[in-house]
């Protein structure tokens, strides 16, 4: 996703009195078609940033907080420019809509690993032309010249007088005056707090169980439901006992939904009782009869079909036909479940003329819309309350469950707090595909690979997220990481061939990357195998116009030695992969028992995502990333009779404390733009224990999960 | 009514004995720092002490804590001053933060047993899940509660 270039048509305009504090917000050109939209509803939004007198700066959140650390680094950037004292900083959620939609997706959504680096110029620029007012205002009052004066530390400072005025006590006359257009930006080398490790502002409330998820807000009167879904994706109710879901104390009702049943209660228990007592039975669909096995014999179907090209560069097939050798290879990946460790939930409050919706979302837009169609209500009466994500990971922009929650409240016109079970959260989730690929690559005499030509099988995410970002047959999540590989390779081709099943697909951590990361950068070790090779020097060759791509890589060597042999008893594997705009190599070091466990013992991470706003986010995020796609390893998500055959913890074996490999985490400091941090991760990982393991072992693993009843993994 | 001791108060509750303690803490007193997460004693996120062992709040049945003293994240210290708390936010732990909770309780019974756990004692100790993989930082944490 490379669409940031967020140009200047954004303009600071106006300010505004509020509460006896500044304003400062964007306006958006007249023509534009989001000003419309914001112009409606004026004075809620363009707000980025309000001082009030009492020295408070507060600013807005128009992205959501899943652990990926945006309330902290997004009012770092605000507070850089406005030269506010970092301990006066407070946020608020947005309101929805206009400004604060996600300029890459024409939406409000946090996802893609873009919401620092959409917001880096909107948001510092808010900062500085609040901090070039706040000037203004102090000068006026002193009748001196603004140049004479410098704002520092939350207050403006006469320099020959040393005069100081706050910014609590300048809020109201800074309010008065129009902001400049284009404040002056600080360079890089003058960030004092871009660039800091600054504590999040979230800790506090994260360990004293004060912090308020989705699953834990309370509104007076509201009852809890929880329901049974056909568990074979699209099937209908056929019958339930519903006297004798209404005979256990405390449930209320008992609603049919479109794909289950939900029983209202006054707490979870009884909610689940009831739907236990229910005993629902689901009619006969078409895909009673699907399972793994012929989910991925249509996928080696689509393998001698013709795709959708998604890159054609040279003449891949004519350079097959004359390269000394051909390597062949095919991979795939299960689907997976996000397994966010708060399981789906959210809370309605239907009323005749309005409908408030709380919930942990990455996409309040698409919330608000929702409702708005449940209820039939117009969008502007339906207020969407957005808490803190218990994790999100590409699920919590999904809308099954705000539908459900809407419509029980409708229904029973009460609040209602819908809490779906753990086994319901696994079952019904919207999985990263299942895919299926094949490379051929032509080699020289050399070996060096002249031509790739690449089959890409699977579902698609866009076809029912994005019907019109499908072009040609051609999902560009399917391919991405591939089809836009930075390896000299001067003869390239790449097809997608859409397999869709009954199986509901979507964005997961990563997203395309997450199995492309893994096809292609395994593909590269067996490349540099057949040829004799060192691994990370075919990288090296390959990427020799790539500076950035070869500064990781050497950056890697340094902290693993991984251009020479492993220590006797180890292995190490390389990966490389750009994504989100940021590139991240990893190396693992691995053992392999003689009984075949494997131990991941130590992964090194080397990451180039430009300009560094907060560096223990990005640490984290890192050590995250891993972690997420180590358990992806050994995670898979079967099927059996149309419906998924895993259901809680015990049979999808997420990586525990016990597994975690020592983590070390290497930042690139440069001044380039800035990519993202939640996602990126996550798709070098994979490779590299693959990778390591082949180093080991001389097994290539090229089909997921590794066997995790061998595995320590 | 069933009547519990909790974090050094008591509670009367009218619910079915078979209720499990998380939905008690959670539905009925709004106590919210204690988080469901699976509902089979799989991920830890509702641990919670009793008598200062930790216990799976969510398969535990209420009827079962009565007469014993239940100390949940709420109750572990009135002002976050518990020093894994503090070393909770020294070391930055929490990303999504919701198995924190659990986490935290996990990690303080382990630290009434054995005040000075080896890497490998923490590891068997805290089978807790975490999917923002904080884990290499929790155990950190616990070293460091341990040490001050």
């Amino acid at each position: 996703m490379d669409t940031l270039n967020v140009s200047r048509r954004n303009f600071l305009k106006s300010t505004a009195t509020v509460a006896g504090g500044l304003i400062i917000g964007f306006h958006l050109p007249h023509n534009s078609r989001l000003a419309q939209a914001a112009e409606t509803t004026e004075t809620a939004i363009n707000a980025w940033l309000r001082i009030g007198t009492d020295d408070s700066v507060t600013v807005m959140m128009a992205h959501s907080e899943m652990g990926q650390g945006v309330h902290t680094s997004l009012p770092m950037l605000v507070a850089e420019e406005l030269e506010a004292d970092w301990r006066n900083i407070q946020i608020e959620t947005s309101p929805i809509g206009g400004v604060y939609q996600n300029p890459a997706m024409g939406m409000q959504i946090t996802g893609g690993s873009t919401s620092v680096r959409l917001r880096w110029e909107m948001l510092r620029t808010a900062g500085a032309a609040a901090r070039e007012v706040l000037i203004e205002a102090a000068a006026q009052q002193w009748q001196v010249q603004p140049e004479n004066c410098r704002a520092a530390l939350g207050k403006v400072i006469h320099t020959n007088s040393g005069q100081t005025l706050s910014y609590g006590q300048l809020a109201e006359a800074a309010a008065k005056l129009m902001p400049p257009d284009s404040p002056k930006l600080k360079s890089p080398s003058e960030f004092k707090i871009i660039g800091q490790p600054i504590k999040r502002l979230d800790t506090p409330a994260k360990v004293d169980g004060s912090a308020i998820f989705g699953i834990d807000v309370k509104v007076p009167n509201m009852l809890i439901a929880t329901v049974k879904q056909s568990p074979v994706f699209g099937g209908k109710v056929k019958q339930y006992d519903e006297a004798a879901a209404k005979a256990i104390a405390g449930v209320k009702a008992v609603v049919e939904i479109p794909n289950g049943v939900a029983v209202v209660a006054e707490n979870y228990w009884q909610a689940k009782k009831g739907v236990e007592a229910l005993n629902v039975s689901f009619a006969e669909t078409e895909h009673d009869k699907q399972d793994t096995a012929s989910i991925t014999k249509l996928l080696e179907q689509g393998l001698t079909e013709n795709g959708a090209v998604a890159r054609n560069t040279g003449d891949a097939q004519a350079a097959l036909k004359t390269a000394k050798t051909q390597l062949t290879a095919e991979y795939s990946v299960p689907f997976l479940a996000h397994v966010t460790m708060e399981p789906m939930n959210c809370t309605a409050d239907v009323k005749t003329d309005s409908c408030e919706v709380w919930v942990g979302t990455q996409a309040q837009e698409w919330v608000q819309q929702t409702a708005a169609k449940v209820t039939g209500l117009p969008k502007e009466k339906i207020a969407v309350h957005t808490t803190y994500l218990g994790g999100g990971f590409g699920r919590r922009v999904e809308l099954d469950f705000v539908t459900q929650a809407v419509l029980l409240s409708k229904t029973v016109r009460q609040p209602v707090k819908l809490i779906w079970a753990r086994e319901e959260d696994t079952q019904h989730d919207f999985y990263r595909p299942a895919m299926r690929v094949k490379f051929t690559a032509g080699l020289d005499e050399k070996g060096m690979p002249t031509a790739i030509q690449t089959r890409v099988v699977g579902p698609s995410i866009l076809q029912r997220v994005f019907p019109g970002a499908v072009k040609n047959g051609l999902d560009s999540t399917a391919v991405e990481g591939i089809a836009d590989m930075r390896y000299e390779i001067p003869n390239q081709y790449t097809d997608y061939v859409m397999k869709n099943t009954h199986v509901p697909v979507g964005f997961w951590r990563s997203v395309g990357h997450s199995h492309n990361a893994f096809f292609l950068e395994s593909f590269i070790d067996e490349i540099a195998h057949a040829s004799g090779k060192n691994p990370y020097h075919l990288r090296r060759t390959l990427l020799s116009k790539s500076p950035r791509f070869l500064k990781v890589l050497d950056t890697l060597v340094w902290h693993t030695n991984c251009d020479q042999p492993a220590p006797k008893g180890y292995s190490r594997g390389i990966a490389i992969h750009h994504s989100f705009g940021s590139i991240v190599g990893e190396v693992a070091e691995v053992s392999v028992s003689e009984a075949g466990k494997v131990t991941v013992h130590r992964v090194v991470c080397v990451v180039d995502c430009g300009i560094v706003v907060n560096p223990d986010t990005v640490k984290a995020q890192m050590e995250s990333a891993i972690v997420y796609g180590l358990s992806a390893l050994k995670e898979a998500i079967t099927l059996k009779n149309g419906r998924v055959e895993q259901s809680n913890f015990h049979d999808f074996p997420v990586l525990k404390m016990a597994e975690m490999p020592q983590i070390e985490v290497v930042m690139i400091s440069n001044e380039e733009k800035l990519g993202g941090v939640g996602e990126p991760g996550t798709p070098p990982i994979i490779p590299a224990v693959t990778n390591a393991i082949f180093a080991a072992t001389g097994k290539r693993l090229r089909h997921l999960p590794i066997d995790h009843k061998e595995s320590k993994l | 009514m069933i009547t519990l001791t909790i974090n050094g108060n008591e509670q009367k509750v009218n619910v079915t004995p078979d209720t499990p303690l998380l939905w008690v803490l959670r539905d009925t007193l709004g106590m919210t720092g204690t988080k469901f997460g699976c509902g089979m004693a799989q991920c830890g996120a509702c641990t919670v002490h009793l008598d200062g062992e930790a216990v799976r709040s969510c398969i535990f049945p209420v009827a079962a804590a009565v007469g014993k003293k239940i100390t949940t994240i709420e109750g572990l210290s009135p002002d976050r001053s518990h020093p894994l708390q503090q070393a909770w936010i020294e070391e930055e732990v929490p990303q999504c933060g919701y198995c924190q909770s659990g986490m935290i309780m996990s990690a303080a019974a382990l630290l009434e047993k054995n005040p000075h756990p080896s890497d490998t004692e923490i590891d068997q100790a805290m089978t807790n899940v975490c999917r923002c993989g904080t884990y290499s930082r929790v155990r950190k944490a616990i070293q460091q509660a341990a040490n001050t």
